[in-house]
């Protein structure tokens, strides 16, 4: 068959460099918001200075790898920048966009709008973990200053265990799944059971708990994104990056599974593996995050929902959409927490749905756009 | 023979659905599978490109096994049309672009975007190209949709149930369409129907299955009143009008 004397349709053309403007306009935002981001808190720095101290610590960098044993002598601005602002920032931007890759697979794997790492039950059996070595192995403690109310022991075991109950919690949905073939109704309700589970398992912990544990507990479930270390964020950022370029090389398979999966099928899709591996790197992802920055809700599901108004379902732009928008989300929700009740600092997570649920409420209503 | 199917069965469990189907089509030439609902029309249409994998025969399309061939392979030889196609937030063309998956790579090519528009236009799709597909009409869809199967640039269409949702005017198109893919771009296609005058009128070749074998196969003759009577249970009887054959059921008494 041959259709090979078609032409280039120049109102096509256009549409899809307006899809990608639309992306290329939210990284622009998102580095403005990044430069903002670091500019506020307790001490105020011009944006122009950490612009600069951002600049000048690259370089520097560069001339210790260069020339190892250089002394480095940073202002007080660049010790702020890049000890505090700039891994905090940067931590909210790559679990944004984590948490969001993650929620637009999973919403296409299971066919479900709700699809999200919370609905699979993984972010619950992350708490779950954490809950599990700090009032069973003992792993909290409790200080009596505000800031930094509560010391985990061994921060390490914690998020281990986190991460070792979330890819359970996976590992449990592909196995029912595979028992019951591997439909997405399936997956999404087993990882309702599991998320009421594990939810309830904290719970019980919980209540035997003393106050020491139960603080530690519940600090670890608020997500912050300002406990991770510059080496934690680059686990994270490796993660969160293999886990983008995997499924933004699937785009095309994520398109016509959406198409129905008989159709999907039909294109040469192998639709049942394609889903079970799409499960698995998303739970990845989630679990990496939730481990290291503990329980953030709604980025995962409301990124790309947002995408979706903006630009429509084609996973050519909603997957690399829903990146920005989800470094977007998280960047903003923590640069608000961290000064909206100044000098005391808010875990991001206890703003993204403040902060997202709105803008969400006024997308929906207003419909999708061109 | 562009088409070569030998002995496939199917069965889910221990219930068989089909089996011992054995046919062979030509290029240009549309066969409709006939039979009662449930009789496994579906079903062999699925196991023509292995949606469905066959327990037994084999299905050659010029002279290659699909039953060995990979996915990607089978979805550059055919091309399927399903009953009912999800609707997403995506524009006309790129639905119809999505066709092209078996052959792109890392992205699209001019060639891909060449190939888009010139089966847009074949189907009348030029003013709807922007639009999105979940605003469309059932018509409307089902073109995407053959569209897409077009642009897989298959040596066999597969198309189950293509008119069932449609209303006179839009399953004449359709079917119109279906009639003039197969001779200019020398392609046979396979549809299931359940609209007898429709099938006489566009197919050229018909198999009437009942019990999940082949009851009748063959050329227009093979519709007679006494094998849809066999097959449907219905009494008819078989007119002509205008050089179109027509089935027209009888009434119990006058049977």
């Amino acid at each position: 068959m041959h259709f090979a004397d078609g032409a280039i349709p120049a109102d096509y053309m256009g549409y899809v460099r307006r899809k990608h403007l639309w992306i290329l306009g939210g990284v622009v935002v998102l580095f403005l918001l990044l430069i903002v981001s670091i500019s506020v808190g307790a001490v105020s720095i011009p944006p122009y200075e950490v612009f600069l101290s951002i600049v000048n610590g690259i370089v520097d960098r560069v001339i210790l790898l260069l020339n190892p044993g250089t002394v480095l002598n940073p202002s007080s601005t660049d010790r702020i920048v890049w000890n505090i602002r700039l891994p905090q920032a940067l931590a909210a931007i790559v679990a944004g966009i984590g948490l969001s890759v993650a929620g637009v697979a999973m919403q296409s794997i299971l066919r479900n709008p709700l699809g999200s790492p919370f609905t699979l039950g993984i972010s619950n059996a992350g708490a779950f973990g954490a809950a599990v070595s700090v009032i069973v192995l003992g792993t909290g403690q409790m200080q009596s200053t505000v800031a930094d109310a509560v010391v985990l022991n061994n921060p390490y075991v914690t998020t281990l265990m986190a991460f070792i109950f979330c890819l359970l919690a996976t590992a449990v949905i592909l196995l029912i799944s595979r028992l019951r073939g591997a439909s997405p109704e399936v997956m999404v309700l087993a990882g309702v059971a599991l998320s009421s589970l594990f939810t309830a398992g904290t719970m019980f912990l919980q209540y035997f708990a003393d106050d020491t544990q139960l603080a530690a507990v519940v600090f670890w479930t608020f997500g912050d994104v300002g406990r991770a270390s510059w080496q934690e964020l680059g686990i994270m950022a490796f993660v969160t990056a293999a886990a983008s370029l995997y499924f933004i090389a699937n785009r095309w398979n994520y398109n016509a599974i959406d198409a129905g999966d008989e159709t999907a099928k039909g294109l040469g899709v192998s639709v049942e593996a394609i889903r079970d591996i799409g499960m698995v790197v998303a739970a990845l992802v989630s679990a990496v995050i939730v481990s290291f920055l503990g329980v953030i809700g709604f980025v995962g599901l409301v990124c790309p929902h947002m995408v979706r108004r903006l630009i429509g379902d084609d996973q050519r732009f909603l997957i690399p959409g829903s990146c920005v928008m989800g470094g977007i989300l998280l960047l903003a929700s923590d640069t608000v927490a961290r000064v909206i009740v100044a000098p005391y600092i808010l875990p991001v997570a206890v703003l993204t749905a403040f902060l997202g649920a709105p803008v969400f409420i006024y997308l929906l209503l207003r419909g999708y756009r061109r | 023979m562009i088409l070569d199917v030998d002995g496939v069965a199917f069965n889910y469990r221990s219930a068989s659905v089909i089996r011992d189907i054995t046919f062979d089509l030509r290029p240009h030439q549309v066969l409709a599978i006939l039979g009662p609902n449930g009789v496994g029309k579906t079903t062999l249409l699925k196991c023509m490109n292995t949606i469905l994998r066959p327990k037994a025969g084999s299905v050659l399309i010029e002279g290659a096994d699909l039953l060995t061939a990979d996915r990607m392979e089978i979805a550059r030889k055919v091309g399927y049309v399903p009953q009912r196609c999800e609707a997403g937030r995506m524009t006309v063309f790129d639905a119809v672009l999505l066709g092209r998956r078996p052959h792109i790579g890392w992205d699209v090519t001019e060639v891909d975007i060449r190939i888009v528009e010139a089966a847009i236009r074949m189907l009348s799709l030029e003013d709807l190209k922007l639009r999105y597909i979940d605003e469309m009409s059932g018509g409307e869809l089902q073109k995407v949709s053959i569209a897409r199967a077009l642009v897989q640039e298959p040596r066999v269409l597969l198309l189950d149930e293509p008119t069932s949702s449609l209303d006179l005017k839009n399953q004449l198109e359709i079917l119109g369409i279906v009639r003039q893919v197969t001779t200019e771009h020398n392609v046979a296609a396979v549809m299931t129907m359940h609209d007898l005058n429709m099938a006489l009128r566009y197919a050229d070749r018909f198999i009437l299955l009942k019990d999940g074998v082949i009851h009748a196969a063959g050329g227009p003759d093979v519709v007679t009143p006494e094998t849809i009577e066999a097959v449907y249970g219905v009494p008819v009887t078989v007119e002509r009008y205008n050089g179109y054959r027509f089935v027209v059921p009888l009434e119990p008494e006058s049977a």
